[in-house]
């Protein structure tokens, strides 16, 4: 592909010269951290101590305690539904925004894109008080309906607190969805839909027969790219719920912070880190396929 | 029937819409509003009776909002000048030079771009330690590269592959060296790129909040997200107004920024995502 033999020799050396500040930033900060925090995880490492080497122990470790299982669990739960719910909305707000092509489509895109501009470190402050025990609007508008119940628990009941800051993460993620899927949309050739029309197709018919098997790879792309970053999710936990009542919320992002900066457990705070080790090497490989297939095309 | 259809899908789109911005509404409406009103279960939460800015007032004058503000610019516009510039050069490389191993090179970018700061933190604090930054602006500037750097190199690489080779081609056969080309060409023609890269790199460190939380120990040195969840919030009840005023100003920079570039916003996140 890059054949202009016009460029000098020294072409490799530029290269490798302009190239030079990110592989030293991916190494010092990313590479050497990560490498870093497999050794911690290996070892037993408090603050201020050096580490003893204790193989797998702490691993084996947390995989009998009963409470981190229940913060892996909290992570499936919380990934699991949050993804589905979103990718499900994501794509009705999609082909509800191309079936509507007003005058106002700009506005609605950028209106539907909000909750993914501002940070969560700041919308979260919002649902926080909007969850609030006694002055939650939303238990206003239920006591209003229904006069004798005493409103939602949001944050004070487990299920509620889960169910809670699931929602938090589909109001702020389905703009990305639904903005990556639009697109997606928008590039299926409308004959495909004339065709499927004369013959008699009807819209729910072309949605899964057309849209749906074209829009495969932008799905991939997105649902795995969003699975990590949910399984990831720090800010929202850490604003809404500090992982209570009783761990109910804590994921595995909070709880390493909980064990390995506040309670100082270096090594326990880095093997719980590390659990999220391989849903990212699932996720990159499965996405590195999809690009190079994206690429040969 | 068909016009039936058209308004089910109207009225589900604007329902949508209603929840996408409602808590925008609530973060505005509770901070306009006296505490009296605020804290009464009487008056109706969704207006406002006795319109008020107190809160902005007590925001100004009795916290240290403005100092937090001050720093969550500093670090993003340091962020933002070290990203661009490293992922410039990077991305240039990669896509336009060549280069022995430039396929592993890229994987290891993209690779970077997907490992989640949560699973981090723990080493990097011991190596921000090391390096006696704890509880430096210094610290955060140092660490947040590390996840717009691998994003906008991606991002820079997919759109320097849509410039024509001649454009650089032509000014070398003029005599051009590859500073000039890189200046006088590459600068100028991919800048719609560079501002979207430039925007993603503000946006992404102004909402962060785990190294901050972590790095950041005194109230002078935060940053807006971990100033206002970490200071704002104390003992009695009474401090909601105050605290959705700071939320809401927090946020209006990045709401400005968007809507003036929402069309690069949109291509950008949409490229992040299809292709990469």
């Amino acid at each position: 592909m890059k054949k202009n033999k016009l460029f000098r020799n020294d072409e490799e050396k530029t290269a490798l010269l302009f190239l030079l500040p990110a592989i030293l930033l991916i190494f010092i900060l990313i590479v050497y951290p990560f490498i870093y925090s497999i050794y911690l995880s290996l070892t037993k490492s408090t603050v201020g101590r050096p580490g003893i080497f204790v193989g797998l122990s702490n691993f084996i470790d947390l995989s009998k305690n009963p409470l981190f299982r229940q913060v892996l669990f909290n992570s499936v739960v919380y990934t699991v539904f949050s993804v589905v719910i979103k990718l499900v909305i994501g794509l009705l707000v999609a082909v509800l925004i191309k079936n509507i092509v007003g005058r106002w489509s700009k506005f609605i895109r950028g209106t539907v894109l909000l909750p993914w501009v501002v940070p969560s470190s700041l919308s979260a402050i919002a649902w926080w008080w909007m969850f609030n025990p006694q002055f939650s609007v939303f238990n206003w508008v239920i006591e209003k309906i229904l006069p004798f119940s005493n409103g939602i628990p949001w944050l004070s009941k487990s299920h509620w607190a889960m169910f809670s800051v699931i929602l938090v993460n589909i109001w702020r993620g389905v703009p990305f969805y639904s903005i990556s899927f639009l697109a997606g949309l928008v590039s299926i050739e409308e004959e495909l839909y004339e065709a499927a029309s004369t013959e008699g197709a009807n819209g729910i018919q072309k949605f899964f027969h057309i849209s749906l098997p074209l829009l495969k790879p932008v799905l991939a792309v997105v649902l795995l790219f969003s699975t990590l970053m949910t399984i990831s999710e720090f800010n929202t936990i850490y604003i809404i719920t500090q992982g209570g009542p009783m761990n109910s919320t804590h994921l595995l992002s909070t709880f390493a912070l909980q064990e390995g900066i506040r309670t100082g457990n270096l090594s326990r705070g880095a093997a719980i880190s590390l659990f999220l080790f391989p849903i990212l090497f699932i996720a990159s490989y499965f996405q590195i396929r999809v690009v190079r297939q994206g690429v040969r095309k | 029937m068909k016009n039936k259809h058209k308004y089910i899908l109207i009225i589900l789109l604007i329902i949508f819409l209603f929840w996408t911005i409602f808590p925008f509404y609530w973060m505005f409406i509770t901070s306009v509003k006296a505490d009296a009103e605020l804290y009464n279960h009487e008056s109706n939460p969704f207006l406002v009776k006795n319109f008020t800015w107190e809160h902005f007032d007590y925001l100004f004058k009795n916290t240290s909002f403005l100092i937090w503000f001050k720093n969550s610019l500093i670090i993003c516009i340091g962020v933002t000048i070290i990203t661009l510039i490293i992922s410039f050069l990077a991305g240039y490389s990669l896509s336009r030079l060549k280069l022995r191993g430039s396929t592993f090179w890229g994987l290891l970018i993209f690779i970077a771009y997907l490992v989640p700061p949560s699973l981090l933190f723990i080493p990097l604090a011991q190596v921000v330690d090391t390096l006696k930054l704890t509880d430096s602006l210094f610290a955060l500037i140092m660490t947040y590269p590390t996840f717009t750097v691998p994003f906008t190199t991606w991002m820079l690489m997919s759109y320097f592959s849509t410039i024509p080779y001649e454009l650089e081609e032509s000014a070398l056969i003029d005599g051009a060296n590859r500073a000039q080309i890189l200046f006088k060409i590459m600068i100028p023609v991919s800048l719609p790129g560079i501002t979207t890269v430039g925007i993603f790199s503000f946006t992404l460190s102004w909402g962060e909040m785990m190294y901050a939380v972590i790095f950041i120990n005194s109230t002078v040195k935060k940053t807006l997200p971990v100033g206002i969840i970490g200071e704002l919030v104390h003992g009695d009840v009474f401090w909601w107004g105050s605290l959705m005023a700071a939320a809401l100003l927090a946020s209006v920079p990045l709401v400005i920024i968007y809507s003036f570039f929402t069309d690069l916003y949109v291509s950008g996140l949409t490229k992040g995502a299809v292709k990469g």
